[in-house]
C-alpha cells in the first residue's frame, strides 16, 4: 500500500514572485497548498520607534520608505495626521498639488502591481509596458521633488516647493496618454483566454469575510464592499471631485484586476479635474511656529537662518492629545495614529499598513488551490513588504 | 573511382562526415543565435532594444554568454545524487541534437561527380539513383524526445531540492500527455503518407510545384502538432516545469556553470528540433517552388521555414501569460486527445473513400 506525505516547502524570503522579501511556509499535498504561513520581519526598521524619537518634521522622510510604491501617498497619510493634530489649514494650491500627486502615485503603484500581477502569472509583454508608463510618473517625481522614489515632496503645513511651471503639462500629457496605455495592456489581458482561466474564480474572499479580515482598498472593493476613503471620508478637498467607485461582484482575481484598471482610469479624471482648478497662490501656510521659513530668507538674512535652524532642530510641540487618519492609499487604508504628550516628538506613532492586514487573508484565499494561484493570490494583493514589516 | 571502403567510394564517407558536421554546426549555431534572435525579437515586441553592448547590436552576446557560463563555478550540491546529477544534463542534451540526424535539410546535391542526399541519415544507391534513409524516422523522432525527458526528471530528482522536484514532475507529467496527442497527429499524415520515413514525407509534397504540404490536407493536425510540440519542449504558455514565478526555475534551480547551459542548450536544440520537425511533416520540408531544380534553393526555403517557426515561437512567448498546472493536464487530455482521435478517424473515413 502506498502512502503519500505532506511536503512542506520554504517559499522565500529569496523568491522570484513573493514581492520582496515575503517568506511563506507551504504545506502541500503535490501541488495543491494545505495551510500556508506568512512569515514577516525580513525589512523590519522600526519605523514606529524611530518616529518616537524624532520631531514631527524628522518623521516625514521615514514615510517614503513605507510602501515604497506610493511614497507620495503615505507623506500624505502623515502629514495631514499631524494637521489635523496641530488643527492647521493649508493653502488651496499646496492641497490640489498634493492630490494631484497622490493620484499619480495610485496610478504608479497600480502600473507596478499590474506589471508584477500579469509576470507573475506569465504575461512578459505587459510588464515592460508597464514600467514604460511608470518611468513617465517617476520623470514627474523628480521634476518637482528632485528624487524618483523617496520624493518626500510634502511638508506639515502644505509642500517643501512650488512644482515647476513644465509639470502642468507634463501631467496632462501623461493622463491624456495613459487611457490609451491601459487599453493596450487590457488588449493583452483581459479578453485573454489564459488569463482569464488563471484569474477568474482564483482566490475568491467574500465579502463578509473581506470585512471581517479588515481589508481594504481594491482587493475591498473587488469583493463588492462599495466603501472608499477619499468618498466616504474626504480628505485632502477630494470631496470637490467627480469620480466612481469600482466595485467588483465575483470577489476573484479578475474582478480586482479590473477594478484597479477602472481606478486607474478614474485617477487619470481626478488629475484633469485638479488641474483645472491648480490656481497660483503659496504652497505653504503661514504658521511661522511650524512650517519652515521660504529658501530665501533662510540664505539671505540671519532671522531667516535663526527661524530655519530652530524648526529644523527642535520642531515644535504638539498641542496633547491623539489622533487618527486614514488615507485611501493605492493598496488600502493607510492610517497614522498619532498619541501626543505635549512635546516636539510623537509619544507614540501606530501605522496602520494596509498590505499588512490584507495580507492575513492569504491563507483563506490560497487554500485548496495551487502553487501557481497562490502566485497569482500574492500579486492581487498587492503587497509591498516594506509597508508590512515597517 | 578512387578507393573503395565496404564497396562504397571514398566519397560518401567524406560526405558523411561533412553532412553531420554541417548539421551539428548548424543547430549549435542557431542555438546560440536563437537566444540571441528571442532577446531580440521579444525585446523589439516589448519596446526595448535587447543586447546592445557586446559587438554591433549586441552581436557577440551568445558568445559573451557561453564564455561566462563557462568560467562560472561547478556546483554540486552535498545532498545532491552525484552520478545521476552529473549525467541529467547530458541525458537531455544529447537526444537533442541526435534527432537531427534523420531530417532532411534539402535534396539531392552534386558534388565533384557524386550525388549526396542531404540527410545525415541516408544514402543514395548509385545504380537506380534512389535515396534510402531511416525507414522509421518519425518514430525514431518520437523515441528520441521521449529520452530527453529522462534528463528532466532525473535532473529535478537527483537535485535533492524540493523546487527541482517538483519542476521534474511537472516535466514528465506534461511529457507524456502531449507526446500522445503530438503522436497522434503525426499518426494523421502516416495515414497520408503510408510511410515513416521522412525522406518519403517530404517527397509526397512536392506536388504542385513544391507546394503540396500537408498542413493544406491536415490543418488540424498541424495545429494539434504544433501545440504538442511547445508543450513538449516547455515554452510559454506551458514553461511550467521551470515556471520562473512559481518554482524559482523549476529543475534548473541547483544547476550552476556549464551543466545550467547544457540545459538551456537542449531547450533551444529542442524547439530548432521541433520547428524542423513541424517543416518536415507539415510544410513540405524543403520543398517550394522551383526546390527540385536547384537544390541549394531547398536548403534555403527548409532553414527559411524553420526560422519562421521559430519566430513564432518566441512571439508566442511574448504575448500569452502561463497556464496552471492542472489547466495544462486538462487541455491536453480532455482537449487535445480528444480531438486528435477525431481527426484520425475522420481522416479514416475520407481516405476510404477517396481510395
Amino acid at each position: 500500500m502506498a502512502t503519500t506525505e505532506k511536503m512542506t516547502l520554504n517559499m522565500g524570503p529569496q523568491h522570484p514572485s513573493t514581492h520582496g522579501v515575503l517568506r511563506l511556509v507551504l504545506e502541500l499535498d503535490g501541488e495543491v497548498i494545505l495551510k500556508a504561513t506568512p512569515h514577516i520581519g525580513y525589512l523590519h526598521r522600526g519605523v514606529e520607534k524611530l518616529s518616537e524619537h524624532r520631531t514631527y518634521h524628522q518623521t516625514l522622510p521615514l514615510t517614503d520608505r513605507l510602501d515604497y510604491l506610493a511614497p507620495m501617498h503615505n507623506n500624505l497619510g502623515y502629514v495631514l495626521a499631524v494637521e489635523k493634530l496641530l488643527d492647521i489649514q493649508i493653502p488651496e494650491r499646496a492641497q490640489v498639488i498634493r492630490t494631484i500627486m497622490a493620484e499619480m502615485t495610485r496610478l504608479e503603484s497600480h502600473l507596478v502591481w499590474i506589471a508584477c500581477h500579469a509576470l507573475d502569472i506569465g504575461a512578459m509583454t505587459v510588464f515592460i509596458y508597464a514600467f514604460r508608463e511608470r518611468e513617465t510618473v517617476m520623470e514627474t517625481y523628480e521634476l518637482i521633488s528632485g528624487a524618483r522614489m523617496t520624493s518626500n515632496f510634502f511638508r506639515i503645513g502644505g509642500l517643501s516647493q512650488d512644482v515647476p511651471p513644465e509639470f502642468e503639462k507634463k501631467v496632462r500629457d501623461f493622463v491624456s496618454v495613459m487611457p490609451g496605455y491601459l487599453d493596450q495592456y487590457e488588449g493583452l489581458l483581459t479578453t485573454n483566454p489564459i488569463w482569464l482561466k488563471r484569474t477568474v474564480g482564483n482566490g475568491v474572499i467574500s465579502a463578509e469575510d473581506a470585512i471581517d479580515y479588515g481589508i481594504t482598498g481594491p482587493a475591498l472593493r473587488g469583493s463588492g464592499v462599495d466603501w472608499d476613503l477619499r468618498r466616504d471620508n474626504p480628505y485632502s478637498g477630494y470631496e470637490k471631485y467627480n469620480f466612481k467607485v469600482p466595485v467588483g461582484e465575483k470577489c476573484d482575481t479578475f474582478d480586482r484586476y479590473k477594478v484597479r484598471l477602472v481606478e486607474m482610469r478614474e485617477a487619470c479624471k481626478i488629475i484633469n479635474q485638479a488641474l483645472d482648478s491648480l490656481k497660483p497662490g503659496p504652497v505653504l501656510s503661514d504658521y511661522p511656529q511650524i512650517c519652515y521659513p521660504p529658501k530665501e530668507n533662510v540664505y539671505n538674512s540671519i532671522e531667516g537662518l535663526i527661524h530655519h535652524f530652530k524648526i529644523a532642530s527642535e520642531g515644535f510641540p504638539a498641542p496633547e492629545g491623539e489622533v487618527y487618519q486614514g488615507v485611501e492609499n493605492p493598496k488600502g487604508e493607510l492610517g497614522f495614529y498619532i498619541v501626543s504628550d505635549g512635546g516636539n516628538k510623537p509619544y507614540r506613532m501606530r501605522i496602520r499598513p494596509p498590505s499588512f492586514v490584507n495580507l492575513q487573508a492569504i491563507e483563506k484565499m490560497s487554500k485548496g488551490s495551487m502553487i501557481a494561484d497562490l502566485v497569482a493570490v500574492i500579486g492581487t494583493l498587492d503587497i509591498v513588504l516594506g509597508e508590512i514589516d515597517r | 573511382m578512387g578507393i573503395e571502403i565496404l564497396g562504397l567510394p571514398m566519397m560518401y564517407y567524406i560526405a558523411m562526415v561533412a553532412k553531420v558536421l554541417v548539421a551539428f554546426l548548424f543547430v549549435l549555431l542557431t542555438v546560440a543565435y536563437a537566444t540571441y534572435a528571442e532577446r531580440k525579437i521579444i525585446g523589439h515586441m516589448q519596446v526595448r532594444l535587447g543586447p546592445m553592448r557586446t559587438g554591433w547590436h549586441g552581436l557577440l552576446q551568445p558568445i559573451a554568454d557561453g564564455l561566462k557560463l563557462f568560467f562560472k563555478e561547478e556546483i554540486i550540491p552535498s545532498q545532491a545524487s552525484t552520478f545521476a546529477f552529473l549525467i541529467a544534463p547530458v541525458i537531455a542534451l544529447v537526444p537533442a541534437f541526435m534527432t537531427f540526424a534523420v531530417i532532411p535539410f534539402g535534396g539531392v546535391i552534386e558534388v565533384a561527380g557524386y550525388k549526396i542526399p542531404l540527410q545525415v541519415a541516408s544514402y543514395i544507391d548509385v545504380a537506380s539513383g534512389k535515396v534510402y534513409d531511416v525507414n522509421v524516422g518519425v518514430l525514431y523522432i518520437l523515441a528520441m524526445s521521449s529520452l530527453g525527458v529522462y534528463g528532466i526528471v532525473l535532473a529535478g530528482w537527483a537535485s535533492n531540492s524540493k523546487y527541482s522536484l517538483m519542476g521534474g514532475l511537472r516535466a514528465s507529467a506534461q511529457l507524456i500527455s502531449y507526446e500522445l496527442s503530438a503522436g497522434l497527429a503525426i499518426v494523421s499524415v502516416f495515414m497520408l503518407s503510408q510511410t515513416l520515413s521522412l525522406n518519403e514525407i517530404v517527397n509526397q509534397q512536392s506536388s504542385f510545384n513544391g507546394l503540396g504540404w500537408y498542413i493544406f490536407k491536415q490543418p488540424l493536425a498541424a495545429f494539434l502538432f504544433f501545440i504538442c510540440s511547445i508543450a513538449e519542449i516547455n515554452r510559454t504558455p506551458f514553461d511550467l516545469p521551470e515556471a520562473e514565478t512559481e518554482l524559482v526555475s523549476g529543475f534548473c534551480t541547483e544547476y550552476s556553470s556549464m551543466k545550467y547551459a547544457m540545459f538551456f542548450m537542449a531547450e533551444y536544440a529542442n524547439m530548432i528540433t521541433v520547428c524542423a520537425l513541424t517543416t518536415t511533416l507539415f510544410l513540405g520540408g524543403w520543398n517550394g517552388p522551383f526546390a527540385t531544380v536547384f537544390p541549394l534553393l531547398g536548403l534555403v526555403y527548409f532553414v527559411a521555414k524553420v526560422y519562421f517557426l521559430i519566430f513564432f515561437c518566441m512571439w508566442i512567448r511574448a504575448t500569452l501569460p502561463r497556464y496552471r498546472y492542472d489547466q495544462l493536464m486538462h487541455l491536453g487530455w480532455k482537449v487535445l486527445l480528444p480531438i486528435s482521435l477525431v481527426n484520425i478517424v475522420v481522416t479514416g473515413i475520407i481516405g476510404y473513400f477517396i481510395k
